[in-house]
């Protein structure tokens, strides 16, 4: 398939395998002290399980899977909002599929719906719209998250209500931002990332510039990645040549989509519609400063959170979770207390069991580096 | 009291009338009548159904002469839409309880329908779904031979359920069970994966991706017979509906204390339903199929039965996917096309179109 196969193609990538072992070889770093690679997008980490990309790296890398998984960084306060809204009688609570089985405190919204609330999959924002348009009689709340990726098309859609002068559609604001993000983890007390692949499409909308300051400020060599399996084995390859050659600086690999300043008209899409908040809530690492969006004031009507009464209670994620610790590489999903026992996909206690892009779950059901160890594990758990 | 002259002979055929179907048609009376004898007996047209009595009725010798078993099995068709690209849902309900027999090596011969009807469903699609029921319940070699209707209020049902149990009988000899996967069996498929699931996503039109998949339903009953005469020892047979290949693969696994081994590149995907499946970040491994078995059969047999599946139309695209080994047990391994391998688990709840 064009466009696909290319990217796929098992020849490149053994040779790509080759060249990485033999620069890990240079750099010198071994299976006791190995190199720690975040790729921060779940995206990333979806691929890297699902073509077995970590069998393929030698025993001296290691990937350490961020945050960068929308769904599973929702913290429970705010799926019990979503609850809270779409069982509203006169509501249309529309979502993307996966937002569904995100556990609240109560319920999710997977189980809320089956319970009687109006909620509707959708797969853009302005299908939400459309529910708008056909249901004049009813409230249509459209769920927007995800990163500066999905952002652009929530604020065009909050224009394009304005513009037809729709009045009974409204966004609640889940929106995350990437940069204060990467910033919460390089500032971090126990980390030990050594060098990152940068999301791709987060970077199509932003550009490669919000990220020099890994490189200028934190001196860590950091590559904007491609989806392909073939993308982030170049990245990785391209990481490696920096540590060789004492270089740390912005690459960007994925120049077929991204360039250097992002795209302008996402850009002021954004801008125009939401403004920073001056801190988020995140599952698994806390409160982060300025890792939000919200509707600005000149769209309030727009802006579910204004319109209905949203509770916005801080529920804290359950104590036995070690999501943080393995977001931030310093254990391994399966090395957590309750990974596999009273953590796993069906029953999801922390963030990252909870989406197939986070990485506890990708371990779960793909299984990775050590196939053994994992069926070993999940044998002591049934 | 005056007597009422009675016609002597077989009663009058009733006559079904209006349009759509009726809280009436489920009453009792004489819609209802007129209903079944209109519509279901004189469109499935069989001598047990055609005695409009409350049950059919069997001869057990001509059963034994042609096996020692009975296999029995039921299934629920709710599909929405109830007509898509290939098929609708009378043909589903048919060829998917005609596989479910097929794949225990029984040979199919009855099949029972119990309709659930939602009041205002078009009499029109009703009959096209009934004729659908007939002409793949004639290419099966199987009769319907009683059933069961029932119209419930708006909303209490989705436009229409379908119900069939079916009965066959099995040969003697054949002991084809998911406990049976050996070290070393070899495992097959008859054709392209995820069909009838990519189908399915785009008739609900949510999408407006162009494209042109067909669902893949078809009775497998006449495959399963080819391959058991050339190899009457197959170890392991399930027809992979919903939850798609990886469901059954697992299955296997887990009942035979084995590990299945697949490889991705011998995997049959057409290139449309792949398609769907990048854009919308889904899985072709867990779509569904139906027309699509998964088989499993000692070495020494495999080119015998993958021949002879190729040569019958229900198998032409047949291939070896894969092979049995004995660690690690009850785990399904995939190696990529790009060369890595993976754990094949099962689907956990729906599976949900991602975000980006």
């Amino acid at each position: 398939m064009k466009f696909v196969d290319e990217f796929r193609d098992n020849g490149k990538a053994q040779s790509l395998k080759r060249e990485i072992h033999a620069l890990a070889e240079r750099i010198g770093c071994s299976p006791d002290k190995p190199l720690l690679l975040m790729e921060f997008c779940g995206g990333h980490t979806h691929a890297i399980f699902r073509y077995g990309i970590e069998q393929m790296l030698p025993k001296s890398i290691e990937m350490v899977h961020g945050p960068g998984c929308p769904v599973c960084v929702l913290p429970m306060g705010r799926v019990d909002d979503c609850v809270t809204l779409a069982e509203r009688p006169e509501v249309i609570f529309a979502t993307f599929g996966d937002a569904m089985r995100v556990p609240g405190s109560r319920k999710s919204l997977l189980q809320a719906k089956a319970e009687g609330a109006d909620i509707r999959m959708v797969y853009s924002p302005l299908d939400a719209l459309t529910l708008a348009r056909k249901n004049p009689d009813r409230e249509v709340i459209f769920f927007g998250l995800g990163f500066e990726t999905t952002m652009p098309s929530t604020a065009l859609t909050v224009l394009q209500a304005e513009k037809e002068g729709i009045r009974n559609f409204s966004l609640f604001c889940n929106h995350i931002t990437t940069v204060p993000t990467v910033k919460a983890i390089l500032d971090s007390p126990d980390m030990r990332i050594d060098g990152f692949l940068a999301p791709g499409h987060v970077s199509m909308v932003i550009g490669a510039r919000p990220f020099d300051f890994v490189a200028r400020d934190y001196d860590r060599p950091i590559v904007i990645t491609g989806f392909e399996p073939l993308d982030i084995l170049q990245s990785i390859w391209m990481l490696l040549k920096q540590f060789a050659e004492g270089r740390s600086e912005v690459e960007n690999q994925y120049a077929r989509i991204v360039p250097p300043d992002g795209n302008r008209a996402a850009l002021e899409a954004i801008s125009k519609v939401f403004e920073i908040r001056e801190f988020f809530e995140w599952r698994g690492l806390g409160s982060i400063d300025h890792s939000g969006v919200r509707i600005r004031k000149a769209y309030a009507d727009y802006d579910a959170e204004r319109k209905f009464a949203v509770p916005n209670l801080k529920i804290a994620d359950p104590k036995s979770c070690q999501c943080g610790e393995v977001i931030k590489g310093v254990i391994k999903p399966w090395e957590c207390k309750i990974f596999g026992t009273a953590c796993t996909p069906e029953t999801p206690m922390g963030a990252l069991m909870v989406s197939s892009e986070g990485a506890c779950a990708a371990y779960f059901s793909y299984g990775s580096v050590s196939i053994d160890e994992l069926v070993a594990k999940r044998e002591a758990g049934s | 009291m005056s007597s009422v002259p009675v016609t002597p002979g077989r009663r009058r055929r009733g006559k079904l009338r209006g349009e759509t179907i009726t809280l009436s048609h489920g009453a009792g009376g004489k819609a209802m009548h007129d209903l079944i004898e209109d519509l279901f007996v004189s469109i499935f047209d069989n001598r047990e159904l055609d005695l409009l009595e409350d049950q059919a009725r069997f001869d057990l010798t001509s059963m034994t002469t042609r096996g020692d078993r009975l296999a029995m099995t039921t299934d629920s068709y709710v599909v929405d839409p109830l007509f898509f690209p290939g098929g609708d849902i009378g043909k589903l309900a048919v060829t998917g309880t005609v596989n479910d027999l097929a794949v225990s090596g029984a040979v199919p011969l009855w099949l029972t329908c119990g309709m659930i009807i939602e009041e205002g469903l078009a009499i029109e699609e009703l009959r096209r779904v009934a004729a659908s029921m007939k002409q793949a319940a004639d290419e099966a070699g199987v009769r319907i031979v009683t059933g069961d209707t029932k119209v419930v209020h708006k909303g209490a049902a989705d436009k229409l359920f379908i119900n069939t149990a079916g009965v066959g009988v099995i040969p003697a000899g054949i002991e084809i069970n998911a406990r049976r996967a050996r070290p070393g069996d070899r495992i097959i498929i008859n054709g392209h994966i995820g069909d009838h699931g990519a189908a399915i996503v785009d008739a609900r039109g949510e999408l407006a991706i162009e494209n042109s998949i067909e669902t893949d339903c078809q009775p497998l009953n006449s495959l399963v017979e080819t391959m058991l005469a050339v190899c009457p020892d197959s170890h392991c047979m399930r027809d992979a509906t919903r939850g798609g290949l990886a469901t059954v693969l697992n299955e296997f696994a887990t009942d035979s204390r084995v590990a299945l081994r697949i490889d991705e590149k011998a995997l049959p995907l057409r290139d449309e339903v792949r398609g769907i499946c990048e854009i919308l970040g889904l899985d072709p491994l867990y779509l569904a199929n139906e027309g699509k078995l998964v088989a499993i059969v000692p070495d020494e047999c495999t080119e015998a039965v993958l021949a002879a599946m190729q040569t019958h139309p229900a198998g032409t695209d047949s291939r070896i996917i894969g092979e049995v080994t004995a660690s690690p047990a009850e785990t399904v391994l995939m190696s990529t096309l790009f060369g890595g391998e993976r754990i094949v688990d099962l689907l956990v709840g729906e599976q949900l179109p991602r975000i980006c």
